[in-house]
């Protein structure tokens, strides 16, 4: 197998791109509807920061091209981001941005 | 797709595309500490402007908008360039750039009508941390408008060709990194106050 066999793939067609774009418009909508529904107000904070992960992993997979391309790419990429993601949460937590801390 | 110029390292992937990825996950951590000192200082301002009485959303939502819809345009652009169609490649491309000096221009309205209400990045914590951070954002946005229009000029130079590719999609992680970092910081900064 040739270098490039191994390390490309087939991106998605137009169609995928038009369709994760119409997805992610909605999403925004949705993000915003939420905002300025104070039935939503309690569960504000999970509720965005799913469909902001939703939006994330629909960016990344699709116009990144993650899901189809090297694994070691997926690695490259998520490995730093998993971490970026624990030292923000231990520093929540060190300054009792959590309400738990000092 | 194929990539003609591309140049392979002992694992079989394009040297560039890794490098780049190299990067992005660099900024991960960069964004990532940003994001964290926003959090951390957040709530904390002894005095105002606080950003449930500045944050604009509504214009703000349309700039995330924007942002999400140059992301498409910078994959069809790649999808152009790889099919060798260099004119839909220069309108996806310049589609990408406009898009994002559309953002920019919007963060230019947000900046200065902040100031004029009284919010500097000196005035107080959620200032500092705002403009950070947002201006961090601003500043890749604005590299990746250079990198887009650099892209443009050698296609109308006839030098981007299929077999560059590779530099398009380079361009094109970088360009929806950006766009993921804003989706992050349009939740956690504006929709979380």
């Amino acid at each position: 197998m040739s270098p490039e066999h191994r390390s490309e793939h087939a991106h998605p067609g137009t169609g995928t791109y038009l369709a994760v774009a119409a997805v992610l418009l909605i999403i925004t909508i949705v993000e915003v509807g939420v905002f300025y529904v104070p039935a939503f107000k309690p569960v504000l904070a999970p509720v965005l920061l799913t469909l902001s992960a939703v939006k994330f992993g629909l960016v990344v997979m699709f116009y990144m091209h993650l899901r189809f391309d090297h694994a070691l790419f997926r690695l490259i990429f998520t490995l730093p981001l998993l971490l970026a993601l624990g030292v923000s949460i231990a520093l929540m937590f060190l300054f009792g941005a959590f309400g738990l801390g000092h | 797709m194929t990539h003609a110029a591309a140049h392979y390292t002992s694992t079989g992937l394009d040297n560039k595309k890794l490098a780049f990825w190299a990067f992005i996950g660099s900024e991960c951590l960069l964004f990532g500490s940003l994001i964290s000192t926003y959090l951390v200082y957040k709530g904390r301002s002894v005095s105002g402007p606080t950003p449930h009485e500045i944050l604009n959303i509504p214009v703000t939502s349309v700039s995330t908008f924007d942002l999400l819809m140059s992301s498409l345009a910078m994959v069809l652009a790649l999808a152009a360039v790889s099919r060798g169609d260099k004119l839909w490649a220069r309108f996806w491309l310049g589609t990408t750039a406009f898009l994002g000096l559309v953002f920019l221009g919007f963060q230019y309205y947000e900046f200065t009508s902040f100031v004029r209400e009284g919010l500097t990045i000196r005035t107080n914590l959620f200032g500092s941390t705002f403009f950070t951070l947002t201006g961090t954002h601003g500043a890749h946005v604005a590299v990746g408008v250079l990198l887009l229009l650099t892209l443009l000029v050698r296609s109308f130079q006839g030098k981007l060709g299929p077999e560059k590719a590779i530099n398009v999609e380079v361009t094109g992680l970088y360009w929806h990194f950006v766009d993921v970092v804003w989706i992050v910081i349009f939740t956690v900064v504006y929709l979380l106050q």
